[in-house]
């Protein structure tokens, strides 16, 4: 499938701020799955520097800009041919090792509920790592119900497993707590979804990568109950939301932070491209 | 049972027949003939100076009033130096060899592809930072400054007790202790030779200058990041930064723009090359580690990742100098430097393993049990100094949470003779040098000898009654 | 050097000064207060002590009416005081010891036995400290630590930053003194002239250790005129606003020829100094006393402003 990506997040600050920095995973991942047909990243009005791939593969640029600075518009646009690799991760480049990826987080450790939902789903099965992952994936699904505006940026795996609400960065968090839990490494993967007319669909998007010994890294999605495939766009990985956040920042200073996002992933006319 | 002077602790002063040891030779006389009035005299002298200096701080993060003096005993720990030789090569061994596993497990882990090391333990680390993972710093160097702390227990026999890989501190008083002895015994270094510590801060300088990154033209800018004048070491980080020449720079003194770090000054911005760092990993970026730290620079990880300022130590160094990775240390050494390490670890068990854990409770009252990520002496057992009730108290703490702890057998720790109240006693020391990696691996003759004050004590630390004296290293 | 260390070393000159200044106010107070009260109703000329030193809203929410105890508390002891002397001691020692290393020993020495000396106060009973005894142990302090910096430090710029902070909180300080006469007269008029006139412009000069010289320079009868020359303009008075302003573009022009740059804070300076070589008491009196100082002191506070901007706050670029 061939795409096209429109994302925009403004910053707006009263009063002003000092200076802002901002450090940015917008590029799209390299790997077989996904080739950028062209792509760019401009934030008016500020310095771009610091760039390179860190150890898990993403391309990471710095931003900053000196104050005072009322407005940050980070506008990304471009267009990326992909195609379906049933989720997995093939011809990724990285240097972090899988069981680096045993570790948990505030936000992913698995509590006592998390433990029981990734025992549970495990009870009967067979040694098979990919099915015991896509079970995992299925009893998040099952066990935490799509529901916008129950949960918040910082709510972890355990209050949305009890809460049995949340969106995608919950779905996320949960499989991966479950996963570790099952001594499966895994990770929170960012990027954007092609939701076609949906209306409830959100084209900027969150999921869970559980690494399956043979395969290496696959996708899984328990918010949309499938694992990734020619309808997303992959830019990064951390252990959580906040370390594989997309765009992390600090404005320097006090005051009011308004932030404005929107997100469009469409298909590439034919005509366009050429 | 420790009067020191009887077996099993071994005097560094006087052998079994009661002789002084070559190293101590003359300090005997010294020390007989100081008149009870002269010795309190000098010692109250010696507090005025360091109280003056404003040398009052807590060493290795022990906490405590900033406004503290440790106790400075004027007692030397000597050492020959033929003795001294094999102790540096030991610590610059091992200096080797830490590096090289830093740069091997944020590399290829080859040392965990060749099982010589459990996976987990270095990639579950609390330490480990995903963050630095392919990041090979300039010269392969990840540790600049490894303290190494040691114990002696014979005439060759030394222990290392830890390694500390990220910022070690007390060297200011390794300096400060040399410069008092010799402003208060200037006869004492003309009768003996005792070589120079004070190149330290120069040696720092050429290490850190050493590493600088390979985009930086001419002479490197260093400087020094302290968390503020608030924290107990603050004293250390300006001596050293007066000492060496180069900017103390708060986070806020520091900004990130484009490829680089600059630094506020009054004349607008000074890019800065090198940042020795006198803070923890979590708190040197918001954007990588902590986000709600206020010690930190936005950006700063960004552009060590990117090649553009040097940080040392290394973020991410501290998981060679863990508790639980310092057992594998001795391995360390035979995989990458093929040689067989010249300082011994202290045997240790690990309670997480059950097998270990079973043999230390068995046999707690011989052991000395601590915390794996304590530090200062606090929340450890000494069994021989315990009561029983004590040793059965700590036992349910281990049977509660035995991956907290590790336990070593009692060392007799070495004694020194110290000034105490009654005149000269045999006192338990310890020793920690700083060894310096850049280019070079160096290592100046001395180190900061921490002394239990207490007749009988093994624990060393100041917020437990120790003190410090001046490292000798005699050339005869 | 490092923006910040500019700053430490400005503000440490600044508190230096600015404790000095409060115990001089303590100094007028106490004196005023030894002659008795004429004319109509009573006056507390307390009042006007804690209107000079810009504290009397927060005192009156702290202890309400003014006595004499209680305003020798807040201007000496209280940490509540931002500016008591016992608060500038301490932020002084505090920015010295940020700064430790840019210090010589016997700057810091001064600083640190200072420190250590105010906190005893804090320890001593009352009764055994008196007023004057404070006052004298505040102004040998302050000659002590300017003296050292005078003596031994290295000429650089940190040495132009701490003689800007001196200079610009000194042309703050006579200022604001100078406004106590204003304060205390304010609503008798009909005393100008008068022997309480007399004597409270001779408690100020005395406060601002100033009387001898006055009469080495002026001698006879105190008049209005003649003060005003000599704390105003007179280059030859230490504590003049004229003497302060030079000082502050002497030490800016230091540091204009050492960066090889000039900046605003230059230009600014340079205006001031010379809109201030150009007046005559005459002109102050026309403006009207008051309002020549306030404008005097919001104008030194904008330069410091600019100061601030240019070269302390690491924004420049």
């Amino acid at each position: 499938m061939r795409l096209t990506v429109r994302h925009t997040t403004t910053y707006r600050y009263a009063p002003p701020r000092r200076a802002v920095v901002q450090s940015h995973r917008l590029t799209p991942s390299v790997f077989e799955g996904q080739q950028t047909i062209w792509w760019n990243i401009s934030v008016p009005g500020a310095w771009t520097g610091a760039t390179f791939r860190d150890g898990a593969g993403d391309r990471i640029e710095t931003v900053s800009m000196l104050g005072p600075v009322e407005e940050v518009l980070v506008e990304v646009t471009g267009e990326v041919e992909t195609q379906d690799l049933a989720g997995v991760l093939r011809g990724h480049r990285e240097t972090v090792p899988p069981t680096a990826y045993l570790r948990t987080t505030r936000a992913t450790h698995p509590d006592t509920g998390l433990r029981e939902l990734s025992a549970d789903a495990l009870a009967g099965a067979d040694g098979d790592p990919l099915d015991r992952a896509h079970r995992l994936s299925r009893a998040v699904a099952e066990a935490i119900a799509y529901v916008p505006g129950e949960t918040h940026a910082h709510t972890s795996a355990a209050e949305a497993l009890s809460l049995g609400k949340g969106v995608c960065q919950d779905h996320a968090h949960a499989l991966i707590g479950a996963a570790i839990a099952a001594d499966m490494p895994a990770r929170y993967v960012t990027g954007y979804l092609f939701v076609g007319d949906e209306p409830m669909g959100e084209a900027s998007h969150a999921w869970a990568e559980i690494h399956v010994p043979e395969l290496g890294w696959v996708g899984f999605d328990p918010a949309n109950r499938c694992c990734p495939d020619a309808r997303y766009i992959r830019l990064g990985s951390g252990h959580d939301a906040q370390l594989a956040a997309p765009i992390r920042g600090l404005a320097q200073g006090v005051g009011e932070e308004r932030l404005d996002v929107s997100v469009d992933v469409a298909e590439a006319a034919q005509s366009q491209q050429q | 049972m420790s009067d020191g002077n009887t077996p099993p602790f071994f005097n560094e002063m006087f052998d079994a027949t009661g002789a002084v040891r070559p190293p101590y030779g003359g300090l005997d006389g010294w020390a007989a003939a100081m008149p009870e009035e002269l010795r309190s005299l000098k010692q109250s002298e010696a507090e005025a100076l360091f109280r003056r200096i404003g040398i009052t701080f807590a060493v290795y993060g022990e906490g405590g009033s900033p406004d503290r003096l440790i106790p400075f005993d004027m007692f030397p720990r000597v050492f020959g130096a033929d003795e001294w030789r094999r102790l540096e090569n030991g610590i610059k061994q091992r200096a080797r060899a830490l590096n090289a596993f830093l740069v091997d497990v944020y590399g290829r882990g080859e040392i965990v592809k060749a099982g010589r090391i459990p996976a987990r333990l270095v990639y579950c680390n609390e330490a480990y930072e995903t963050a630095v993972a392919g990041i090979t710093p300039p010269k392969g160097v990840y540790s600049h400054i490894v303290g190494v702390d040691l114990v002696r227990t014979g005439p060759d026999e030394f222990f290392v007790l830890e390694d500390n890989c990220r910022t070690p501190s007390g060297v200011s008083y390794m300096l400060e202790n040399r410069e008092i002895m010799m402003r208060m015994f200037p006869h004492l270094f003309q009768q003996k030779r005792i070589l120079p510590v004070e190149t330290y801060p120069a040696l720092l300088k050429r290490t850190l200058a050493s590493v600088a990154p390979a985009k930086c033209q001419g002479e490197p800018r260093v400087a020094i990041l302290t968390p503020g004048h608030f924290n107990s070491a603050y004293y250390e980080h300006s001596f050293l930064a007066d000492q060496m020449g180069v900017e103390l720079v708060e986070g806020q003194d520091l900004f990130v723009e484009g490829d680089y770090c600059w630094m506020r000054t009054t004349e607008g911005p000074k890019r800065v090359d090198v940042i020795y760092r006198r803070i923890d990993d979590a708190f040197i970026d918001p954007l990588c580690f902590r986000p709600d730290s206020m010690l930190g620079v936005p950006g700063l990880m960004n552009v060590y990742r990117s090649g553009g300022v040097t940080i040392a130590s290394a973020p991410g160094a501290g998981v060679a100098d863990d508790k639980a990775i310092y057992t594998y240390v001795p391995e360390m050494v035979r995989f990458y430097l093929g040689e067989e390490p010249i300082l011994n670890n202290v045997p240790t068990w690990q309670c997480a393993k059950s097998d270990d854990c079973a043999y230390v409770l068995d046999n707690l009252s011989e052991l000395v049990v601590k915390e794996v990520h304590g530090s200062g002496g606090y929340g450890m057992l000494v069994g021989p100094k315990a009561t029983q009730e004590q040793v059965a108290a700590f036992a349910e703490k281990i049977k509660a949470d035995p991956d907290n702890y590790i336990a070593q057998p009692t060392l007799a720790l070495s004694t020194t003779p110290t000034f105490v109240e009654e005149g000269v006693a045999p006192r338990h020391v310890d020793l920690r040098p700083y060894c310096l990696v850049g280019e070079t691996v160096e290592l100046v003759p001395g180190g900061l000898t921490r002394v239990a004050l207490t007749e009988g004590s093994l624990v060393v630390n100041s917020s437990q009654g120790g003190g410090v004296k001046d490292t000798w290293v005699v050339d005869e | 050097m490092l923006s910040r260390t500019a700053a430490n070393l400005f503000w440490t000159a600044r508190y230096i000064e600015r404790a000095e200044t409060n115990a001089r106010l303590l100094e007028v107070g106490a004196r005023n207060a030894l002659i008795p009260n004429t004319g109509g109703g009573y006056r507390n000329e307390w009042e006007s002590i804690l209107h000079a030193s810009g504290t009397s809203d927060a005192f009156r929410a702290k202890y309400g009416e003014a006595v004499q105890r209680n305003v020798e508390t807040w201007l000496f002891f209280d940490r509540d005081n931002p500016s008591s002397v016992t608060a500038c001691i301490e932020k002084a020692r505090e920015n010295g010891r940020i700064v430790r290393t840019a210090l010589t020993s016997q700057v810091w020495d001064a600083l640190n036995t200072a420190w250590a000396e105010v906190r005893e106060f804090g320890r001593t009973e009352r009764s055994k400290l008196g007023t004057s005894d404070l006052v004298d142990w505040t102004l040998r302090t302050a000659s002590l630590v300017r003296g050292a910096a005078m003596g031994t430090q290295l000429r650089n710029d940190g040495y132009d930053f701490t003689n800007i902070g001196h200079f610009l909180e000194r042309a703050d300080s006579t200022a604001r003194l100078l406004d106590t006469k204003y304060f205390v007269l304010l609503p008798h008029v009909t005393f100008v002239g008068s022997g309480l006139d007399n004597y409270q412009w001779r408690t100020l000069l005395r406060a601002l250790s100033a009387h001898r010289a006055f009469n080495w320079a002026y001698g006879g009868e105190i008049t209005p005129p003649k003060i005003v020359d000599f704390l105003v303009l007179n280059r030859a008075s230490p504590r003049s606003l004229l003497t302060a302003v030079e000082g502050v573009n002497h030490h800016l022009d230091r540091l204009a020829r050492a960066y090889g740059k000039a900046t605003s804070a230059q230009t600014r300076a340079r205006m001031l100094l010379g809109e201030m070589a150009e007046l005559t008491p005459e002109d102050i009196f026309d403006e009207g006393l008051h309002e020549f100082l306030t404008r005097f002191v919001r104008d030194v506070s904008a330069l410091s402003e600019v100061v601030h901007e240019t070269y302390l706050s690491g924004e420049t670029r």
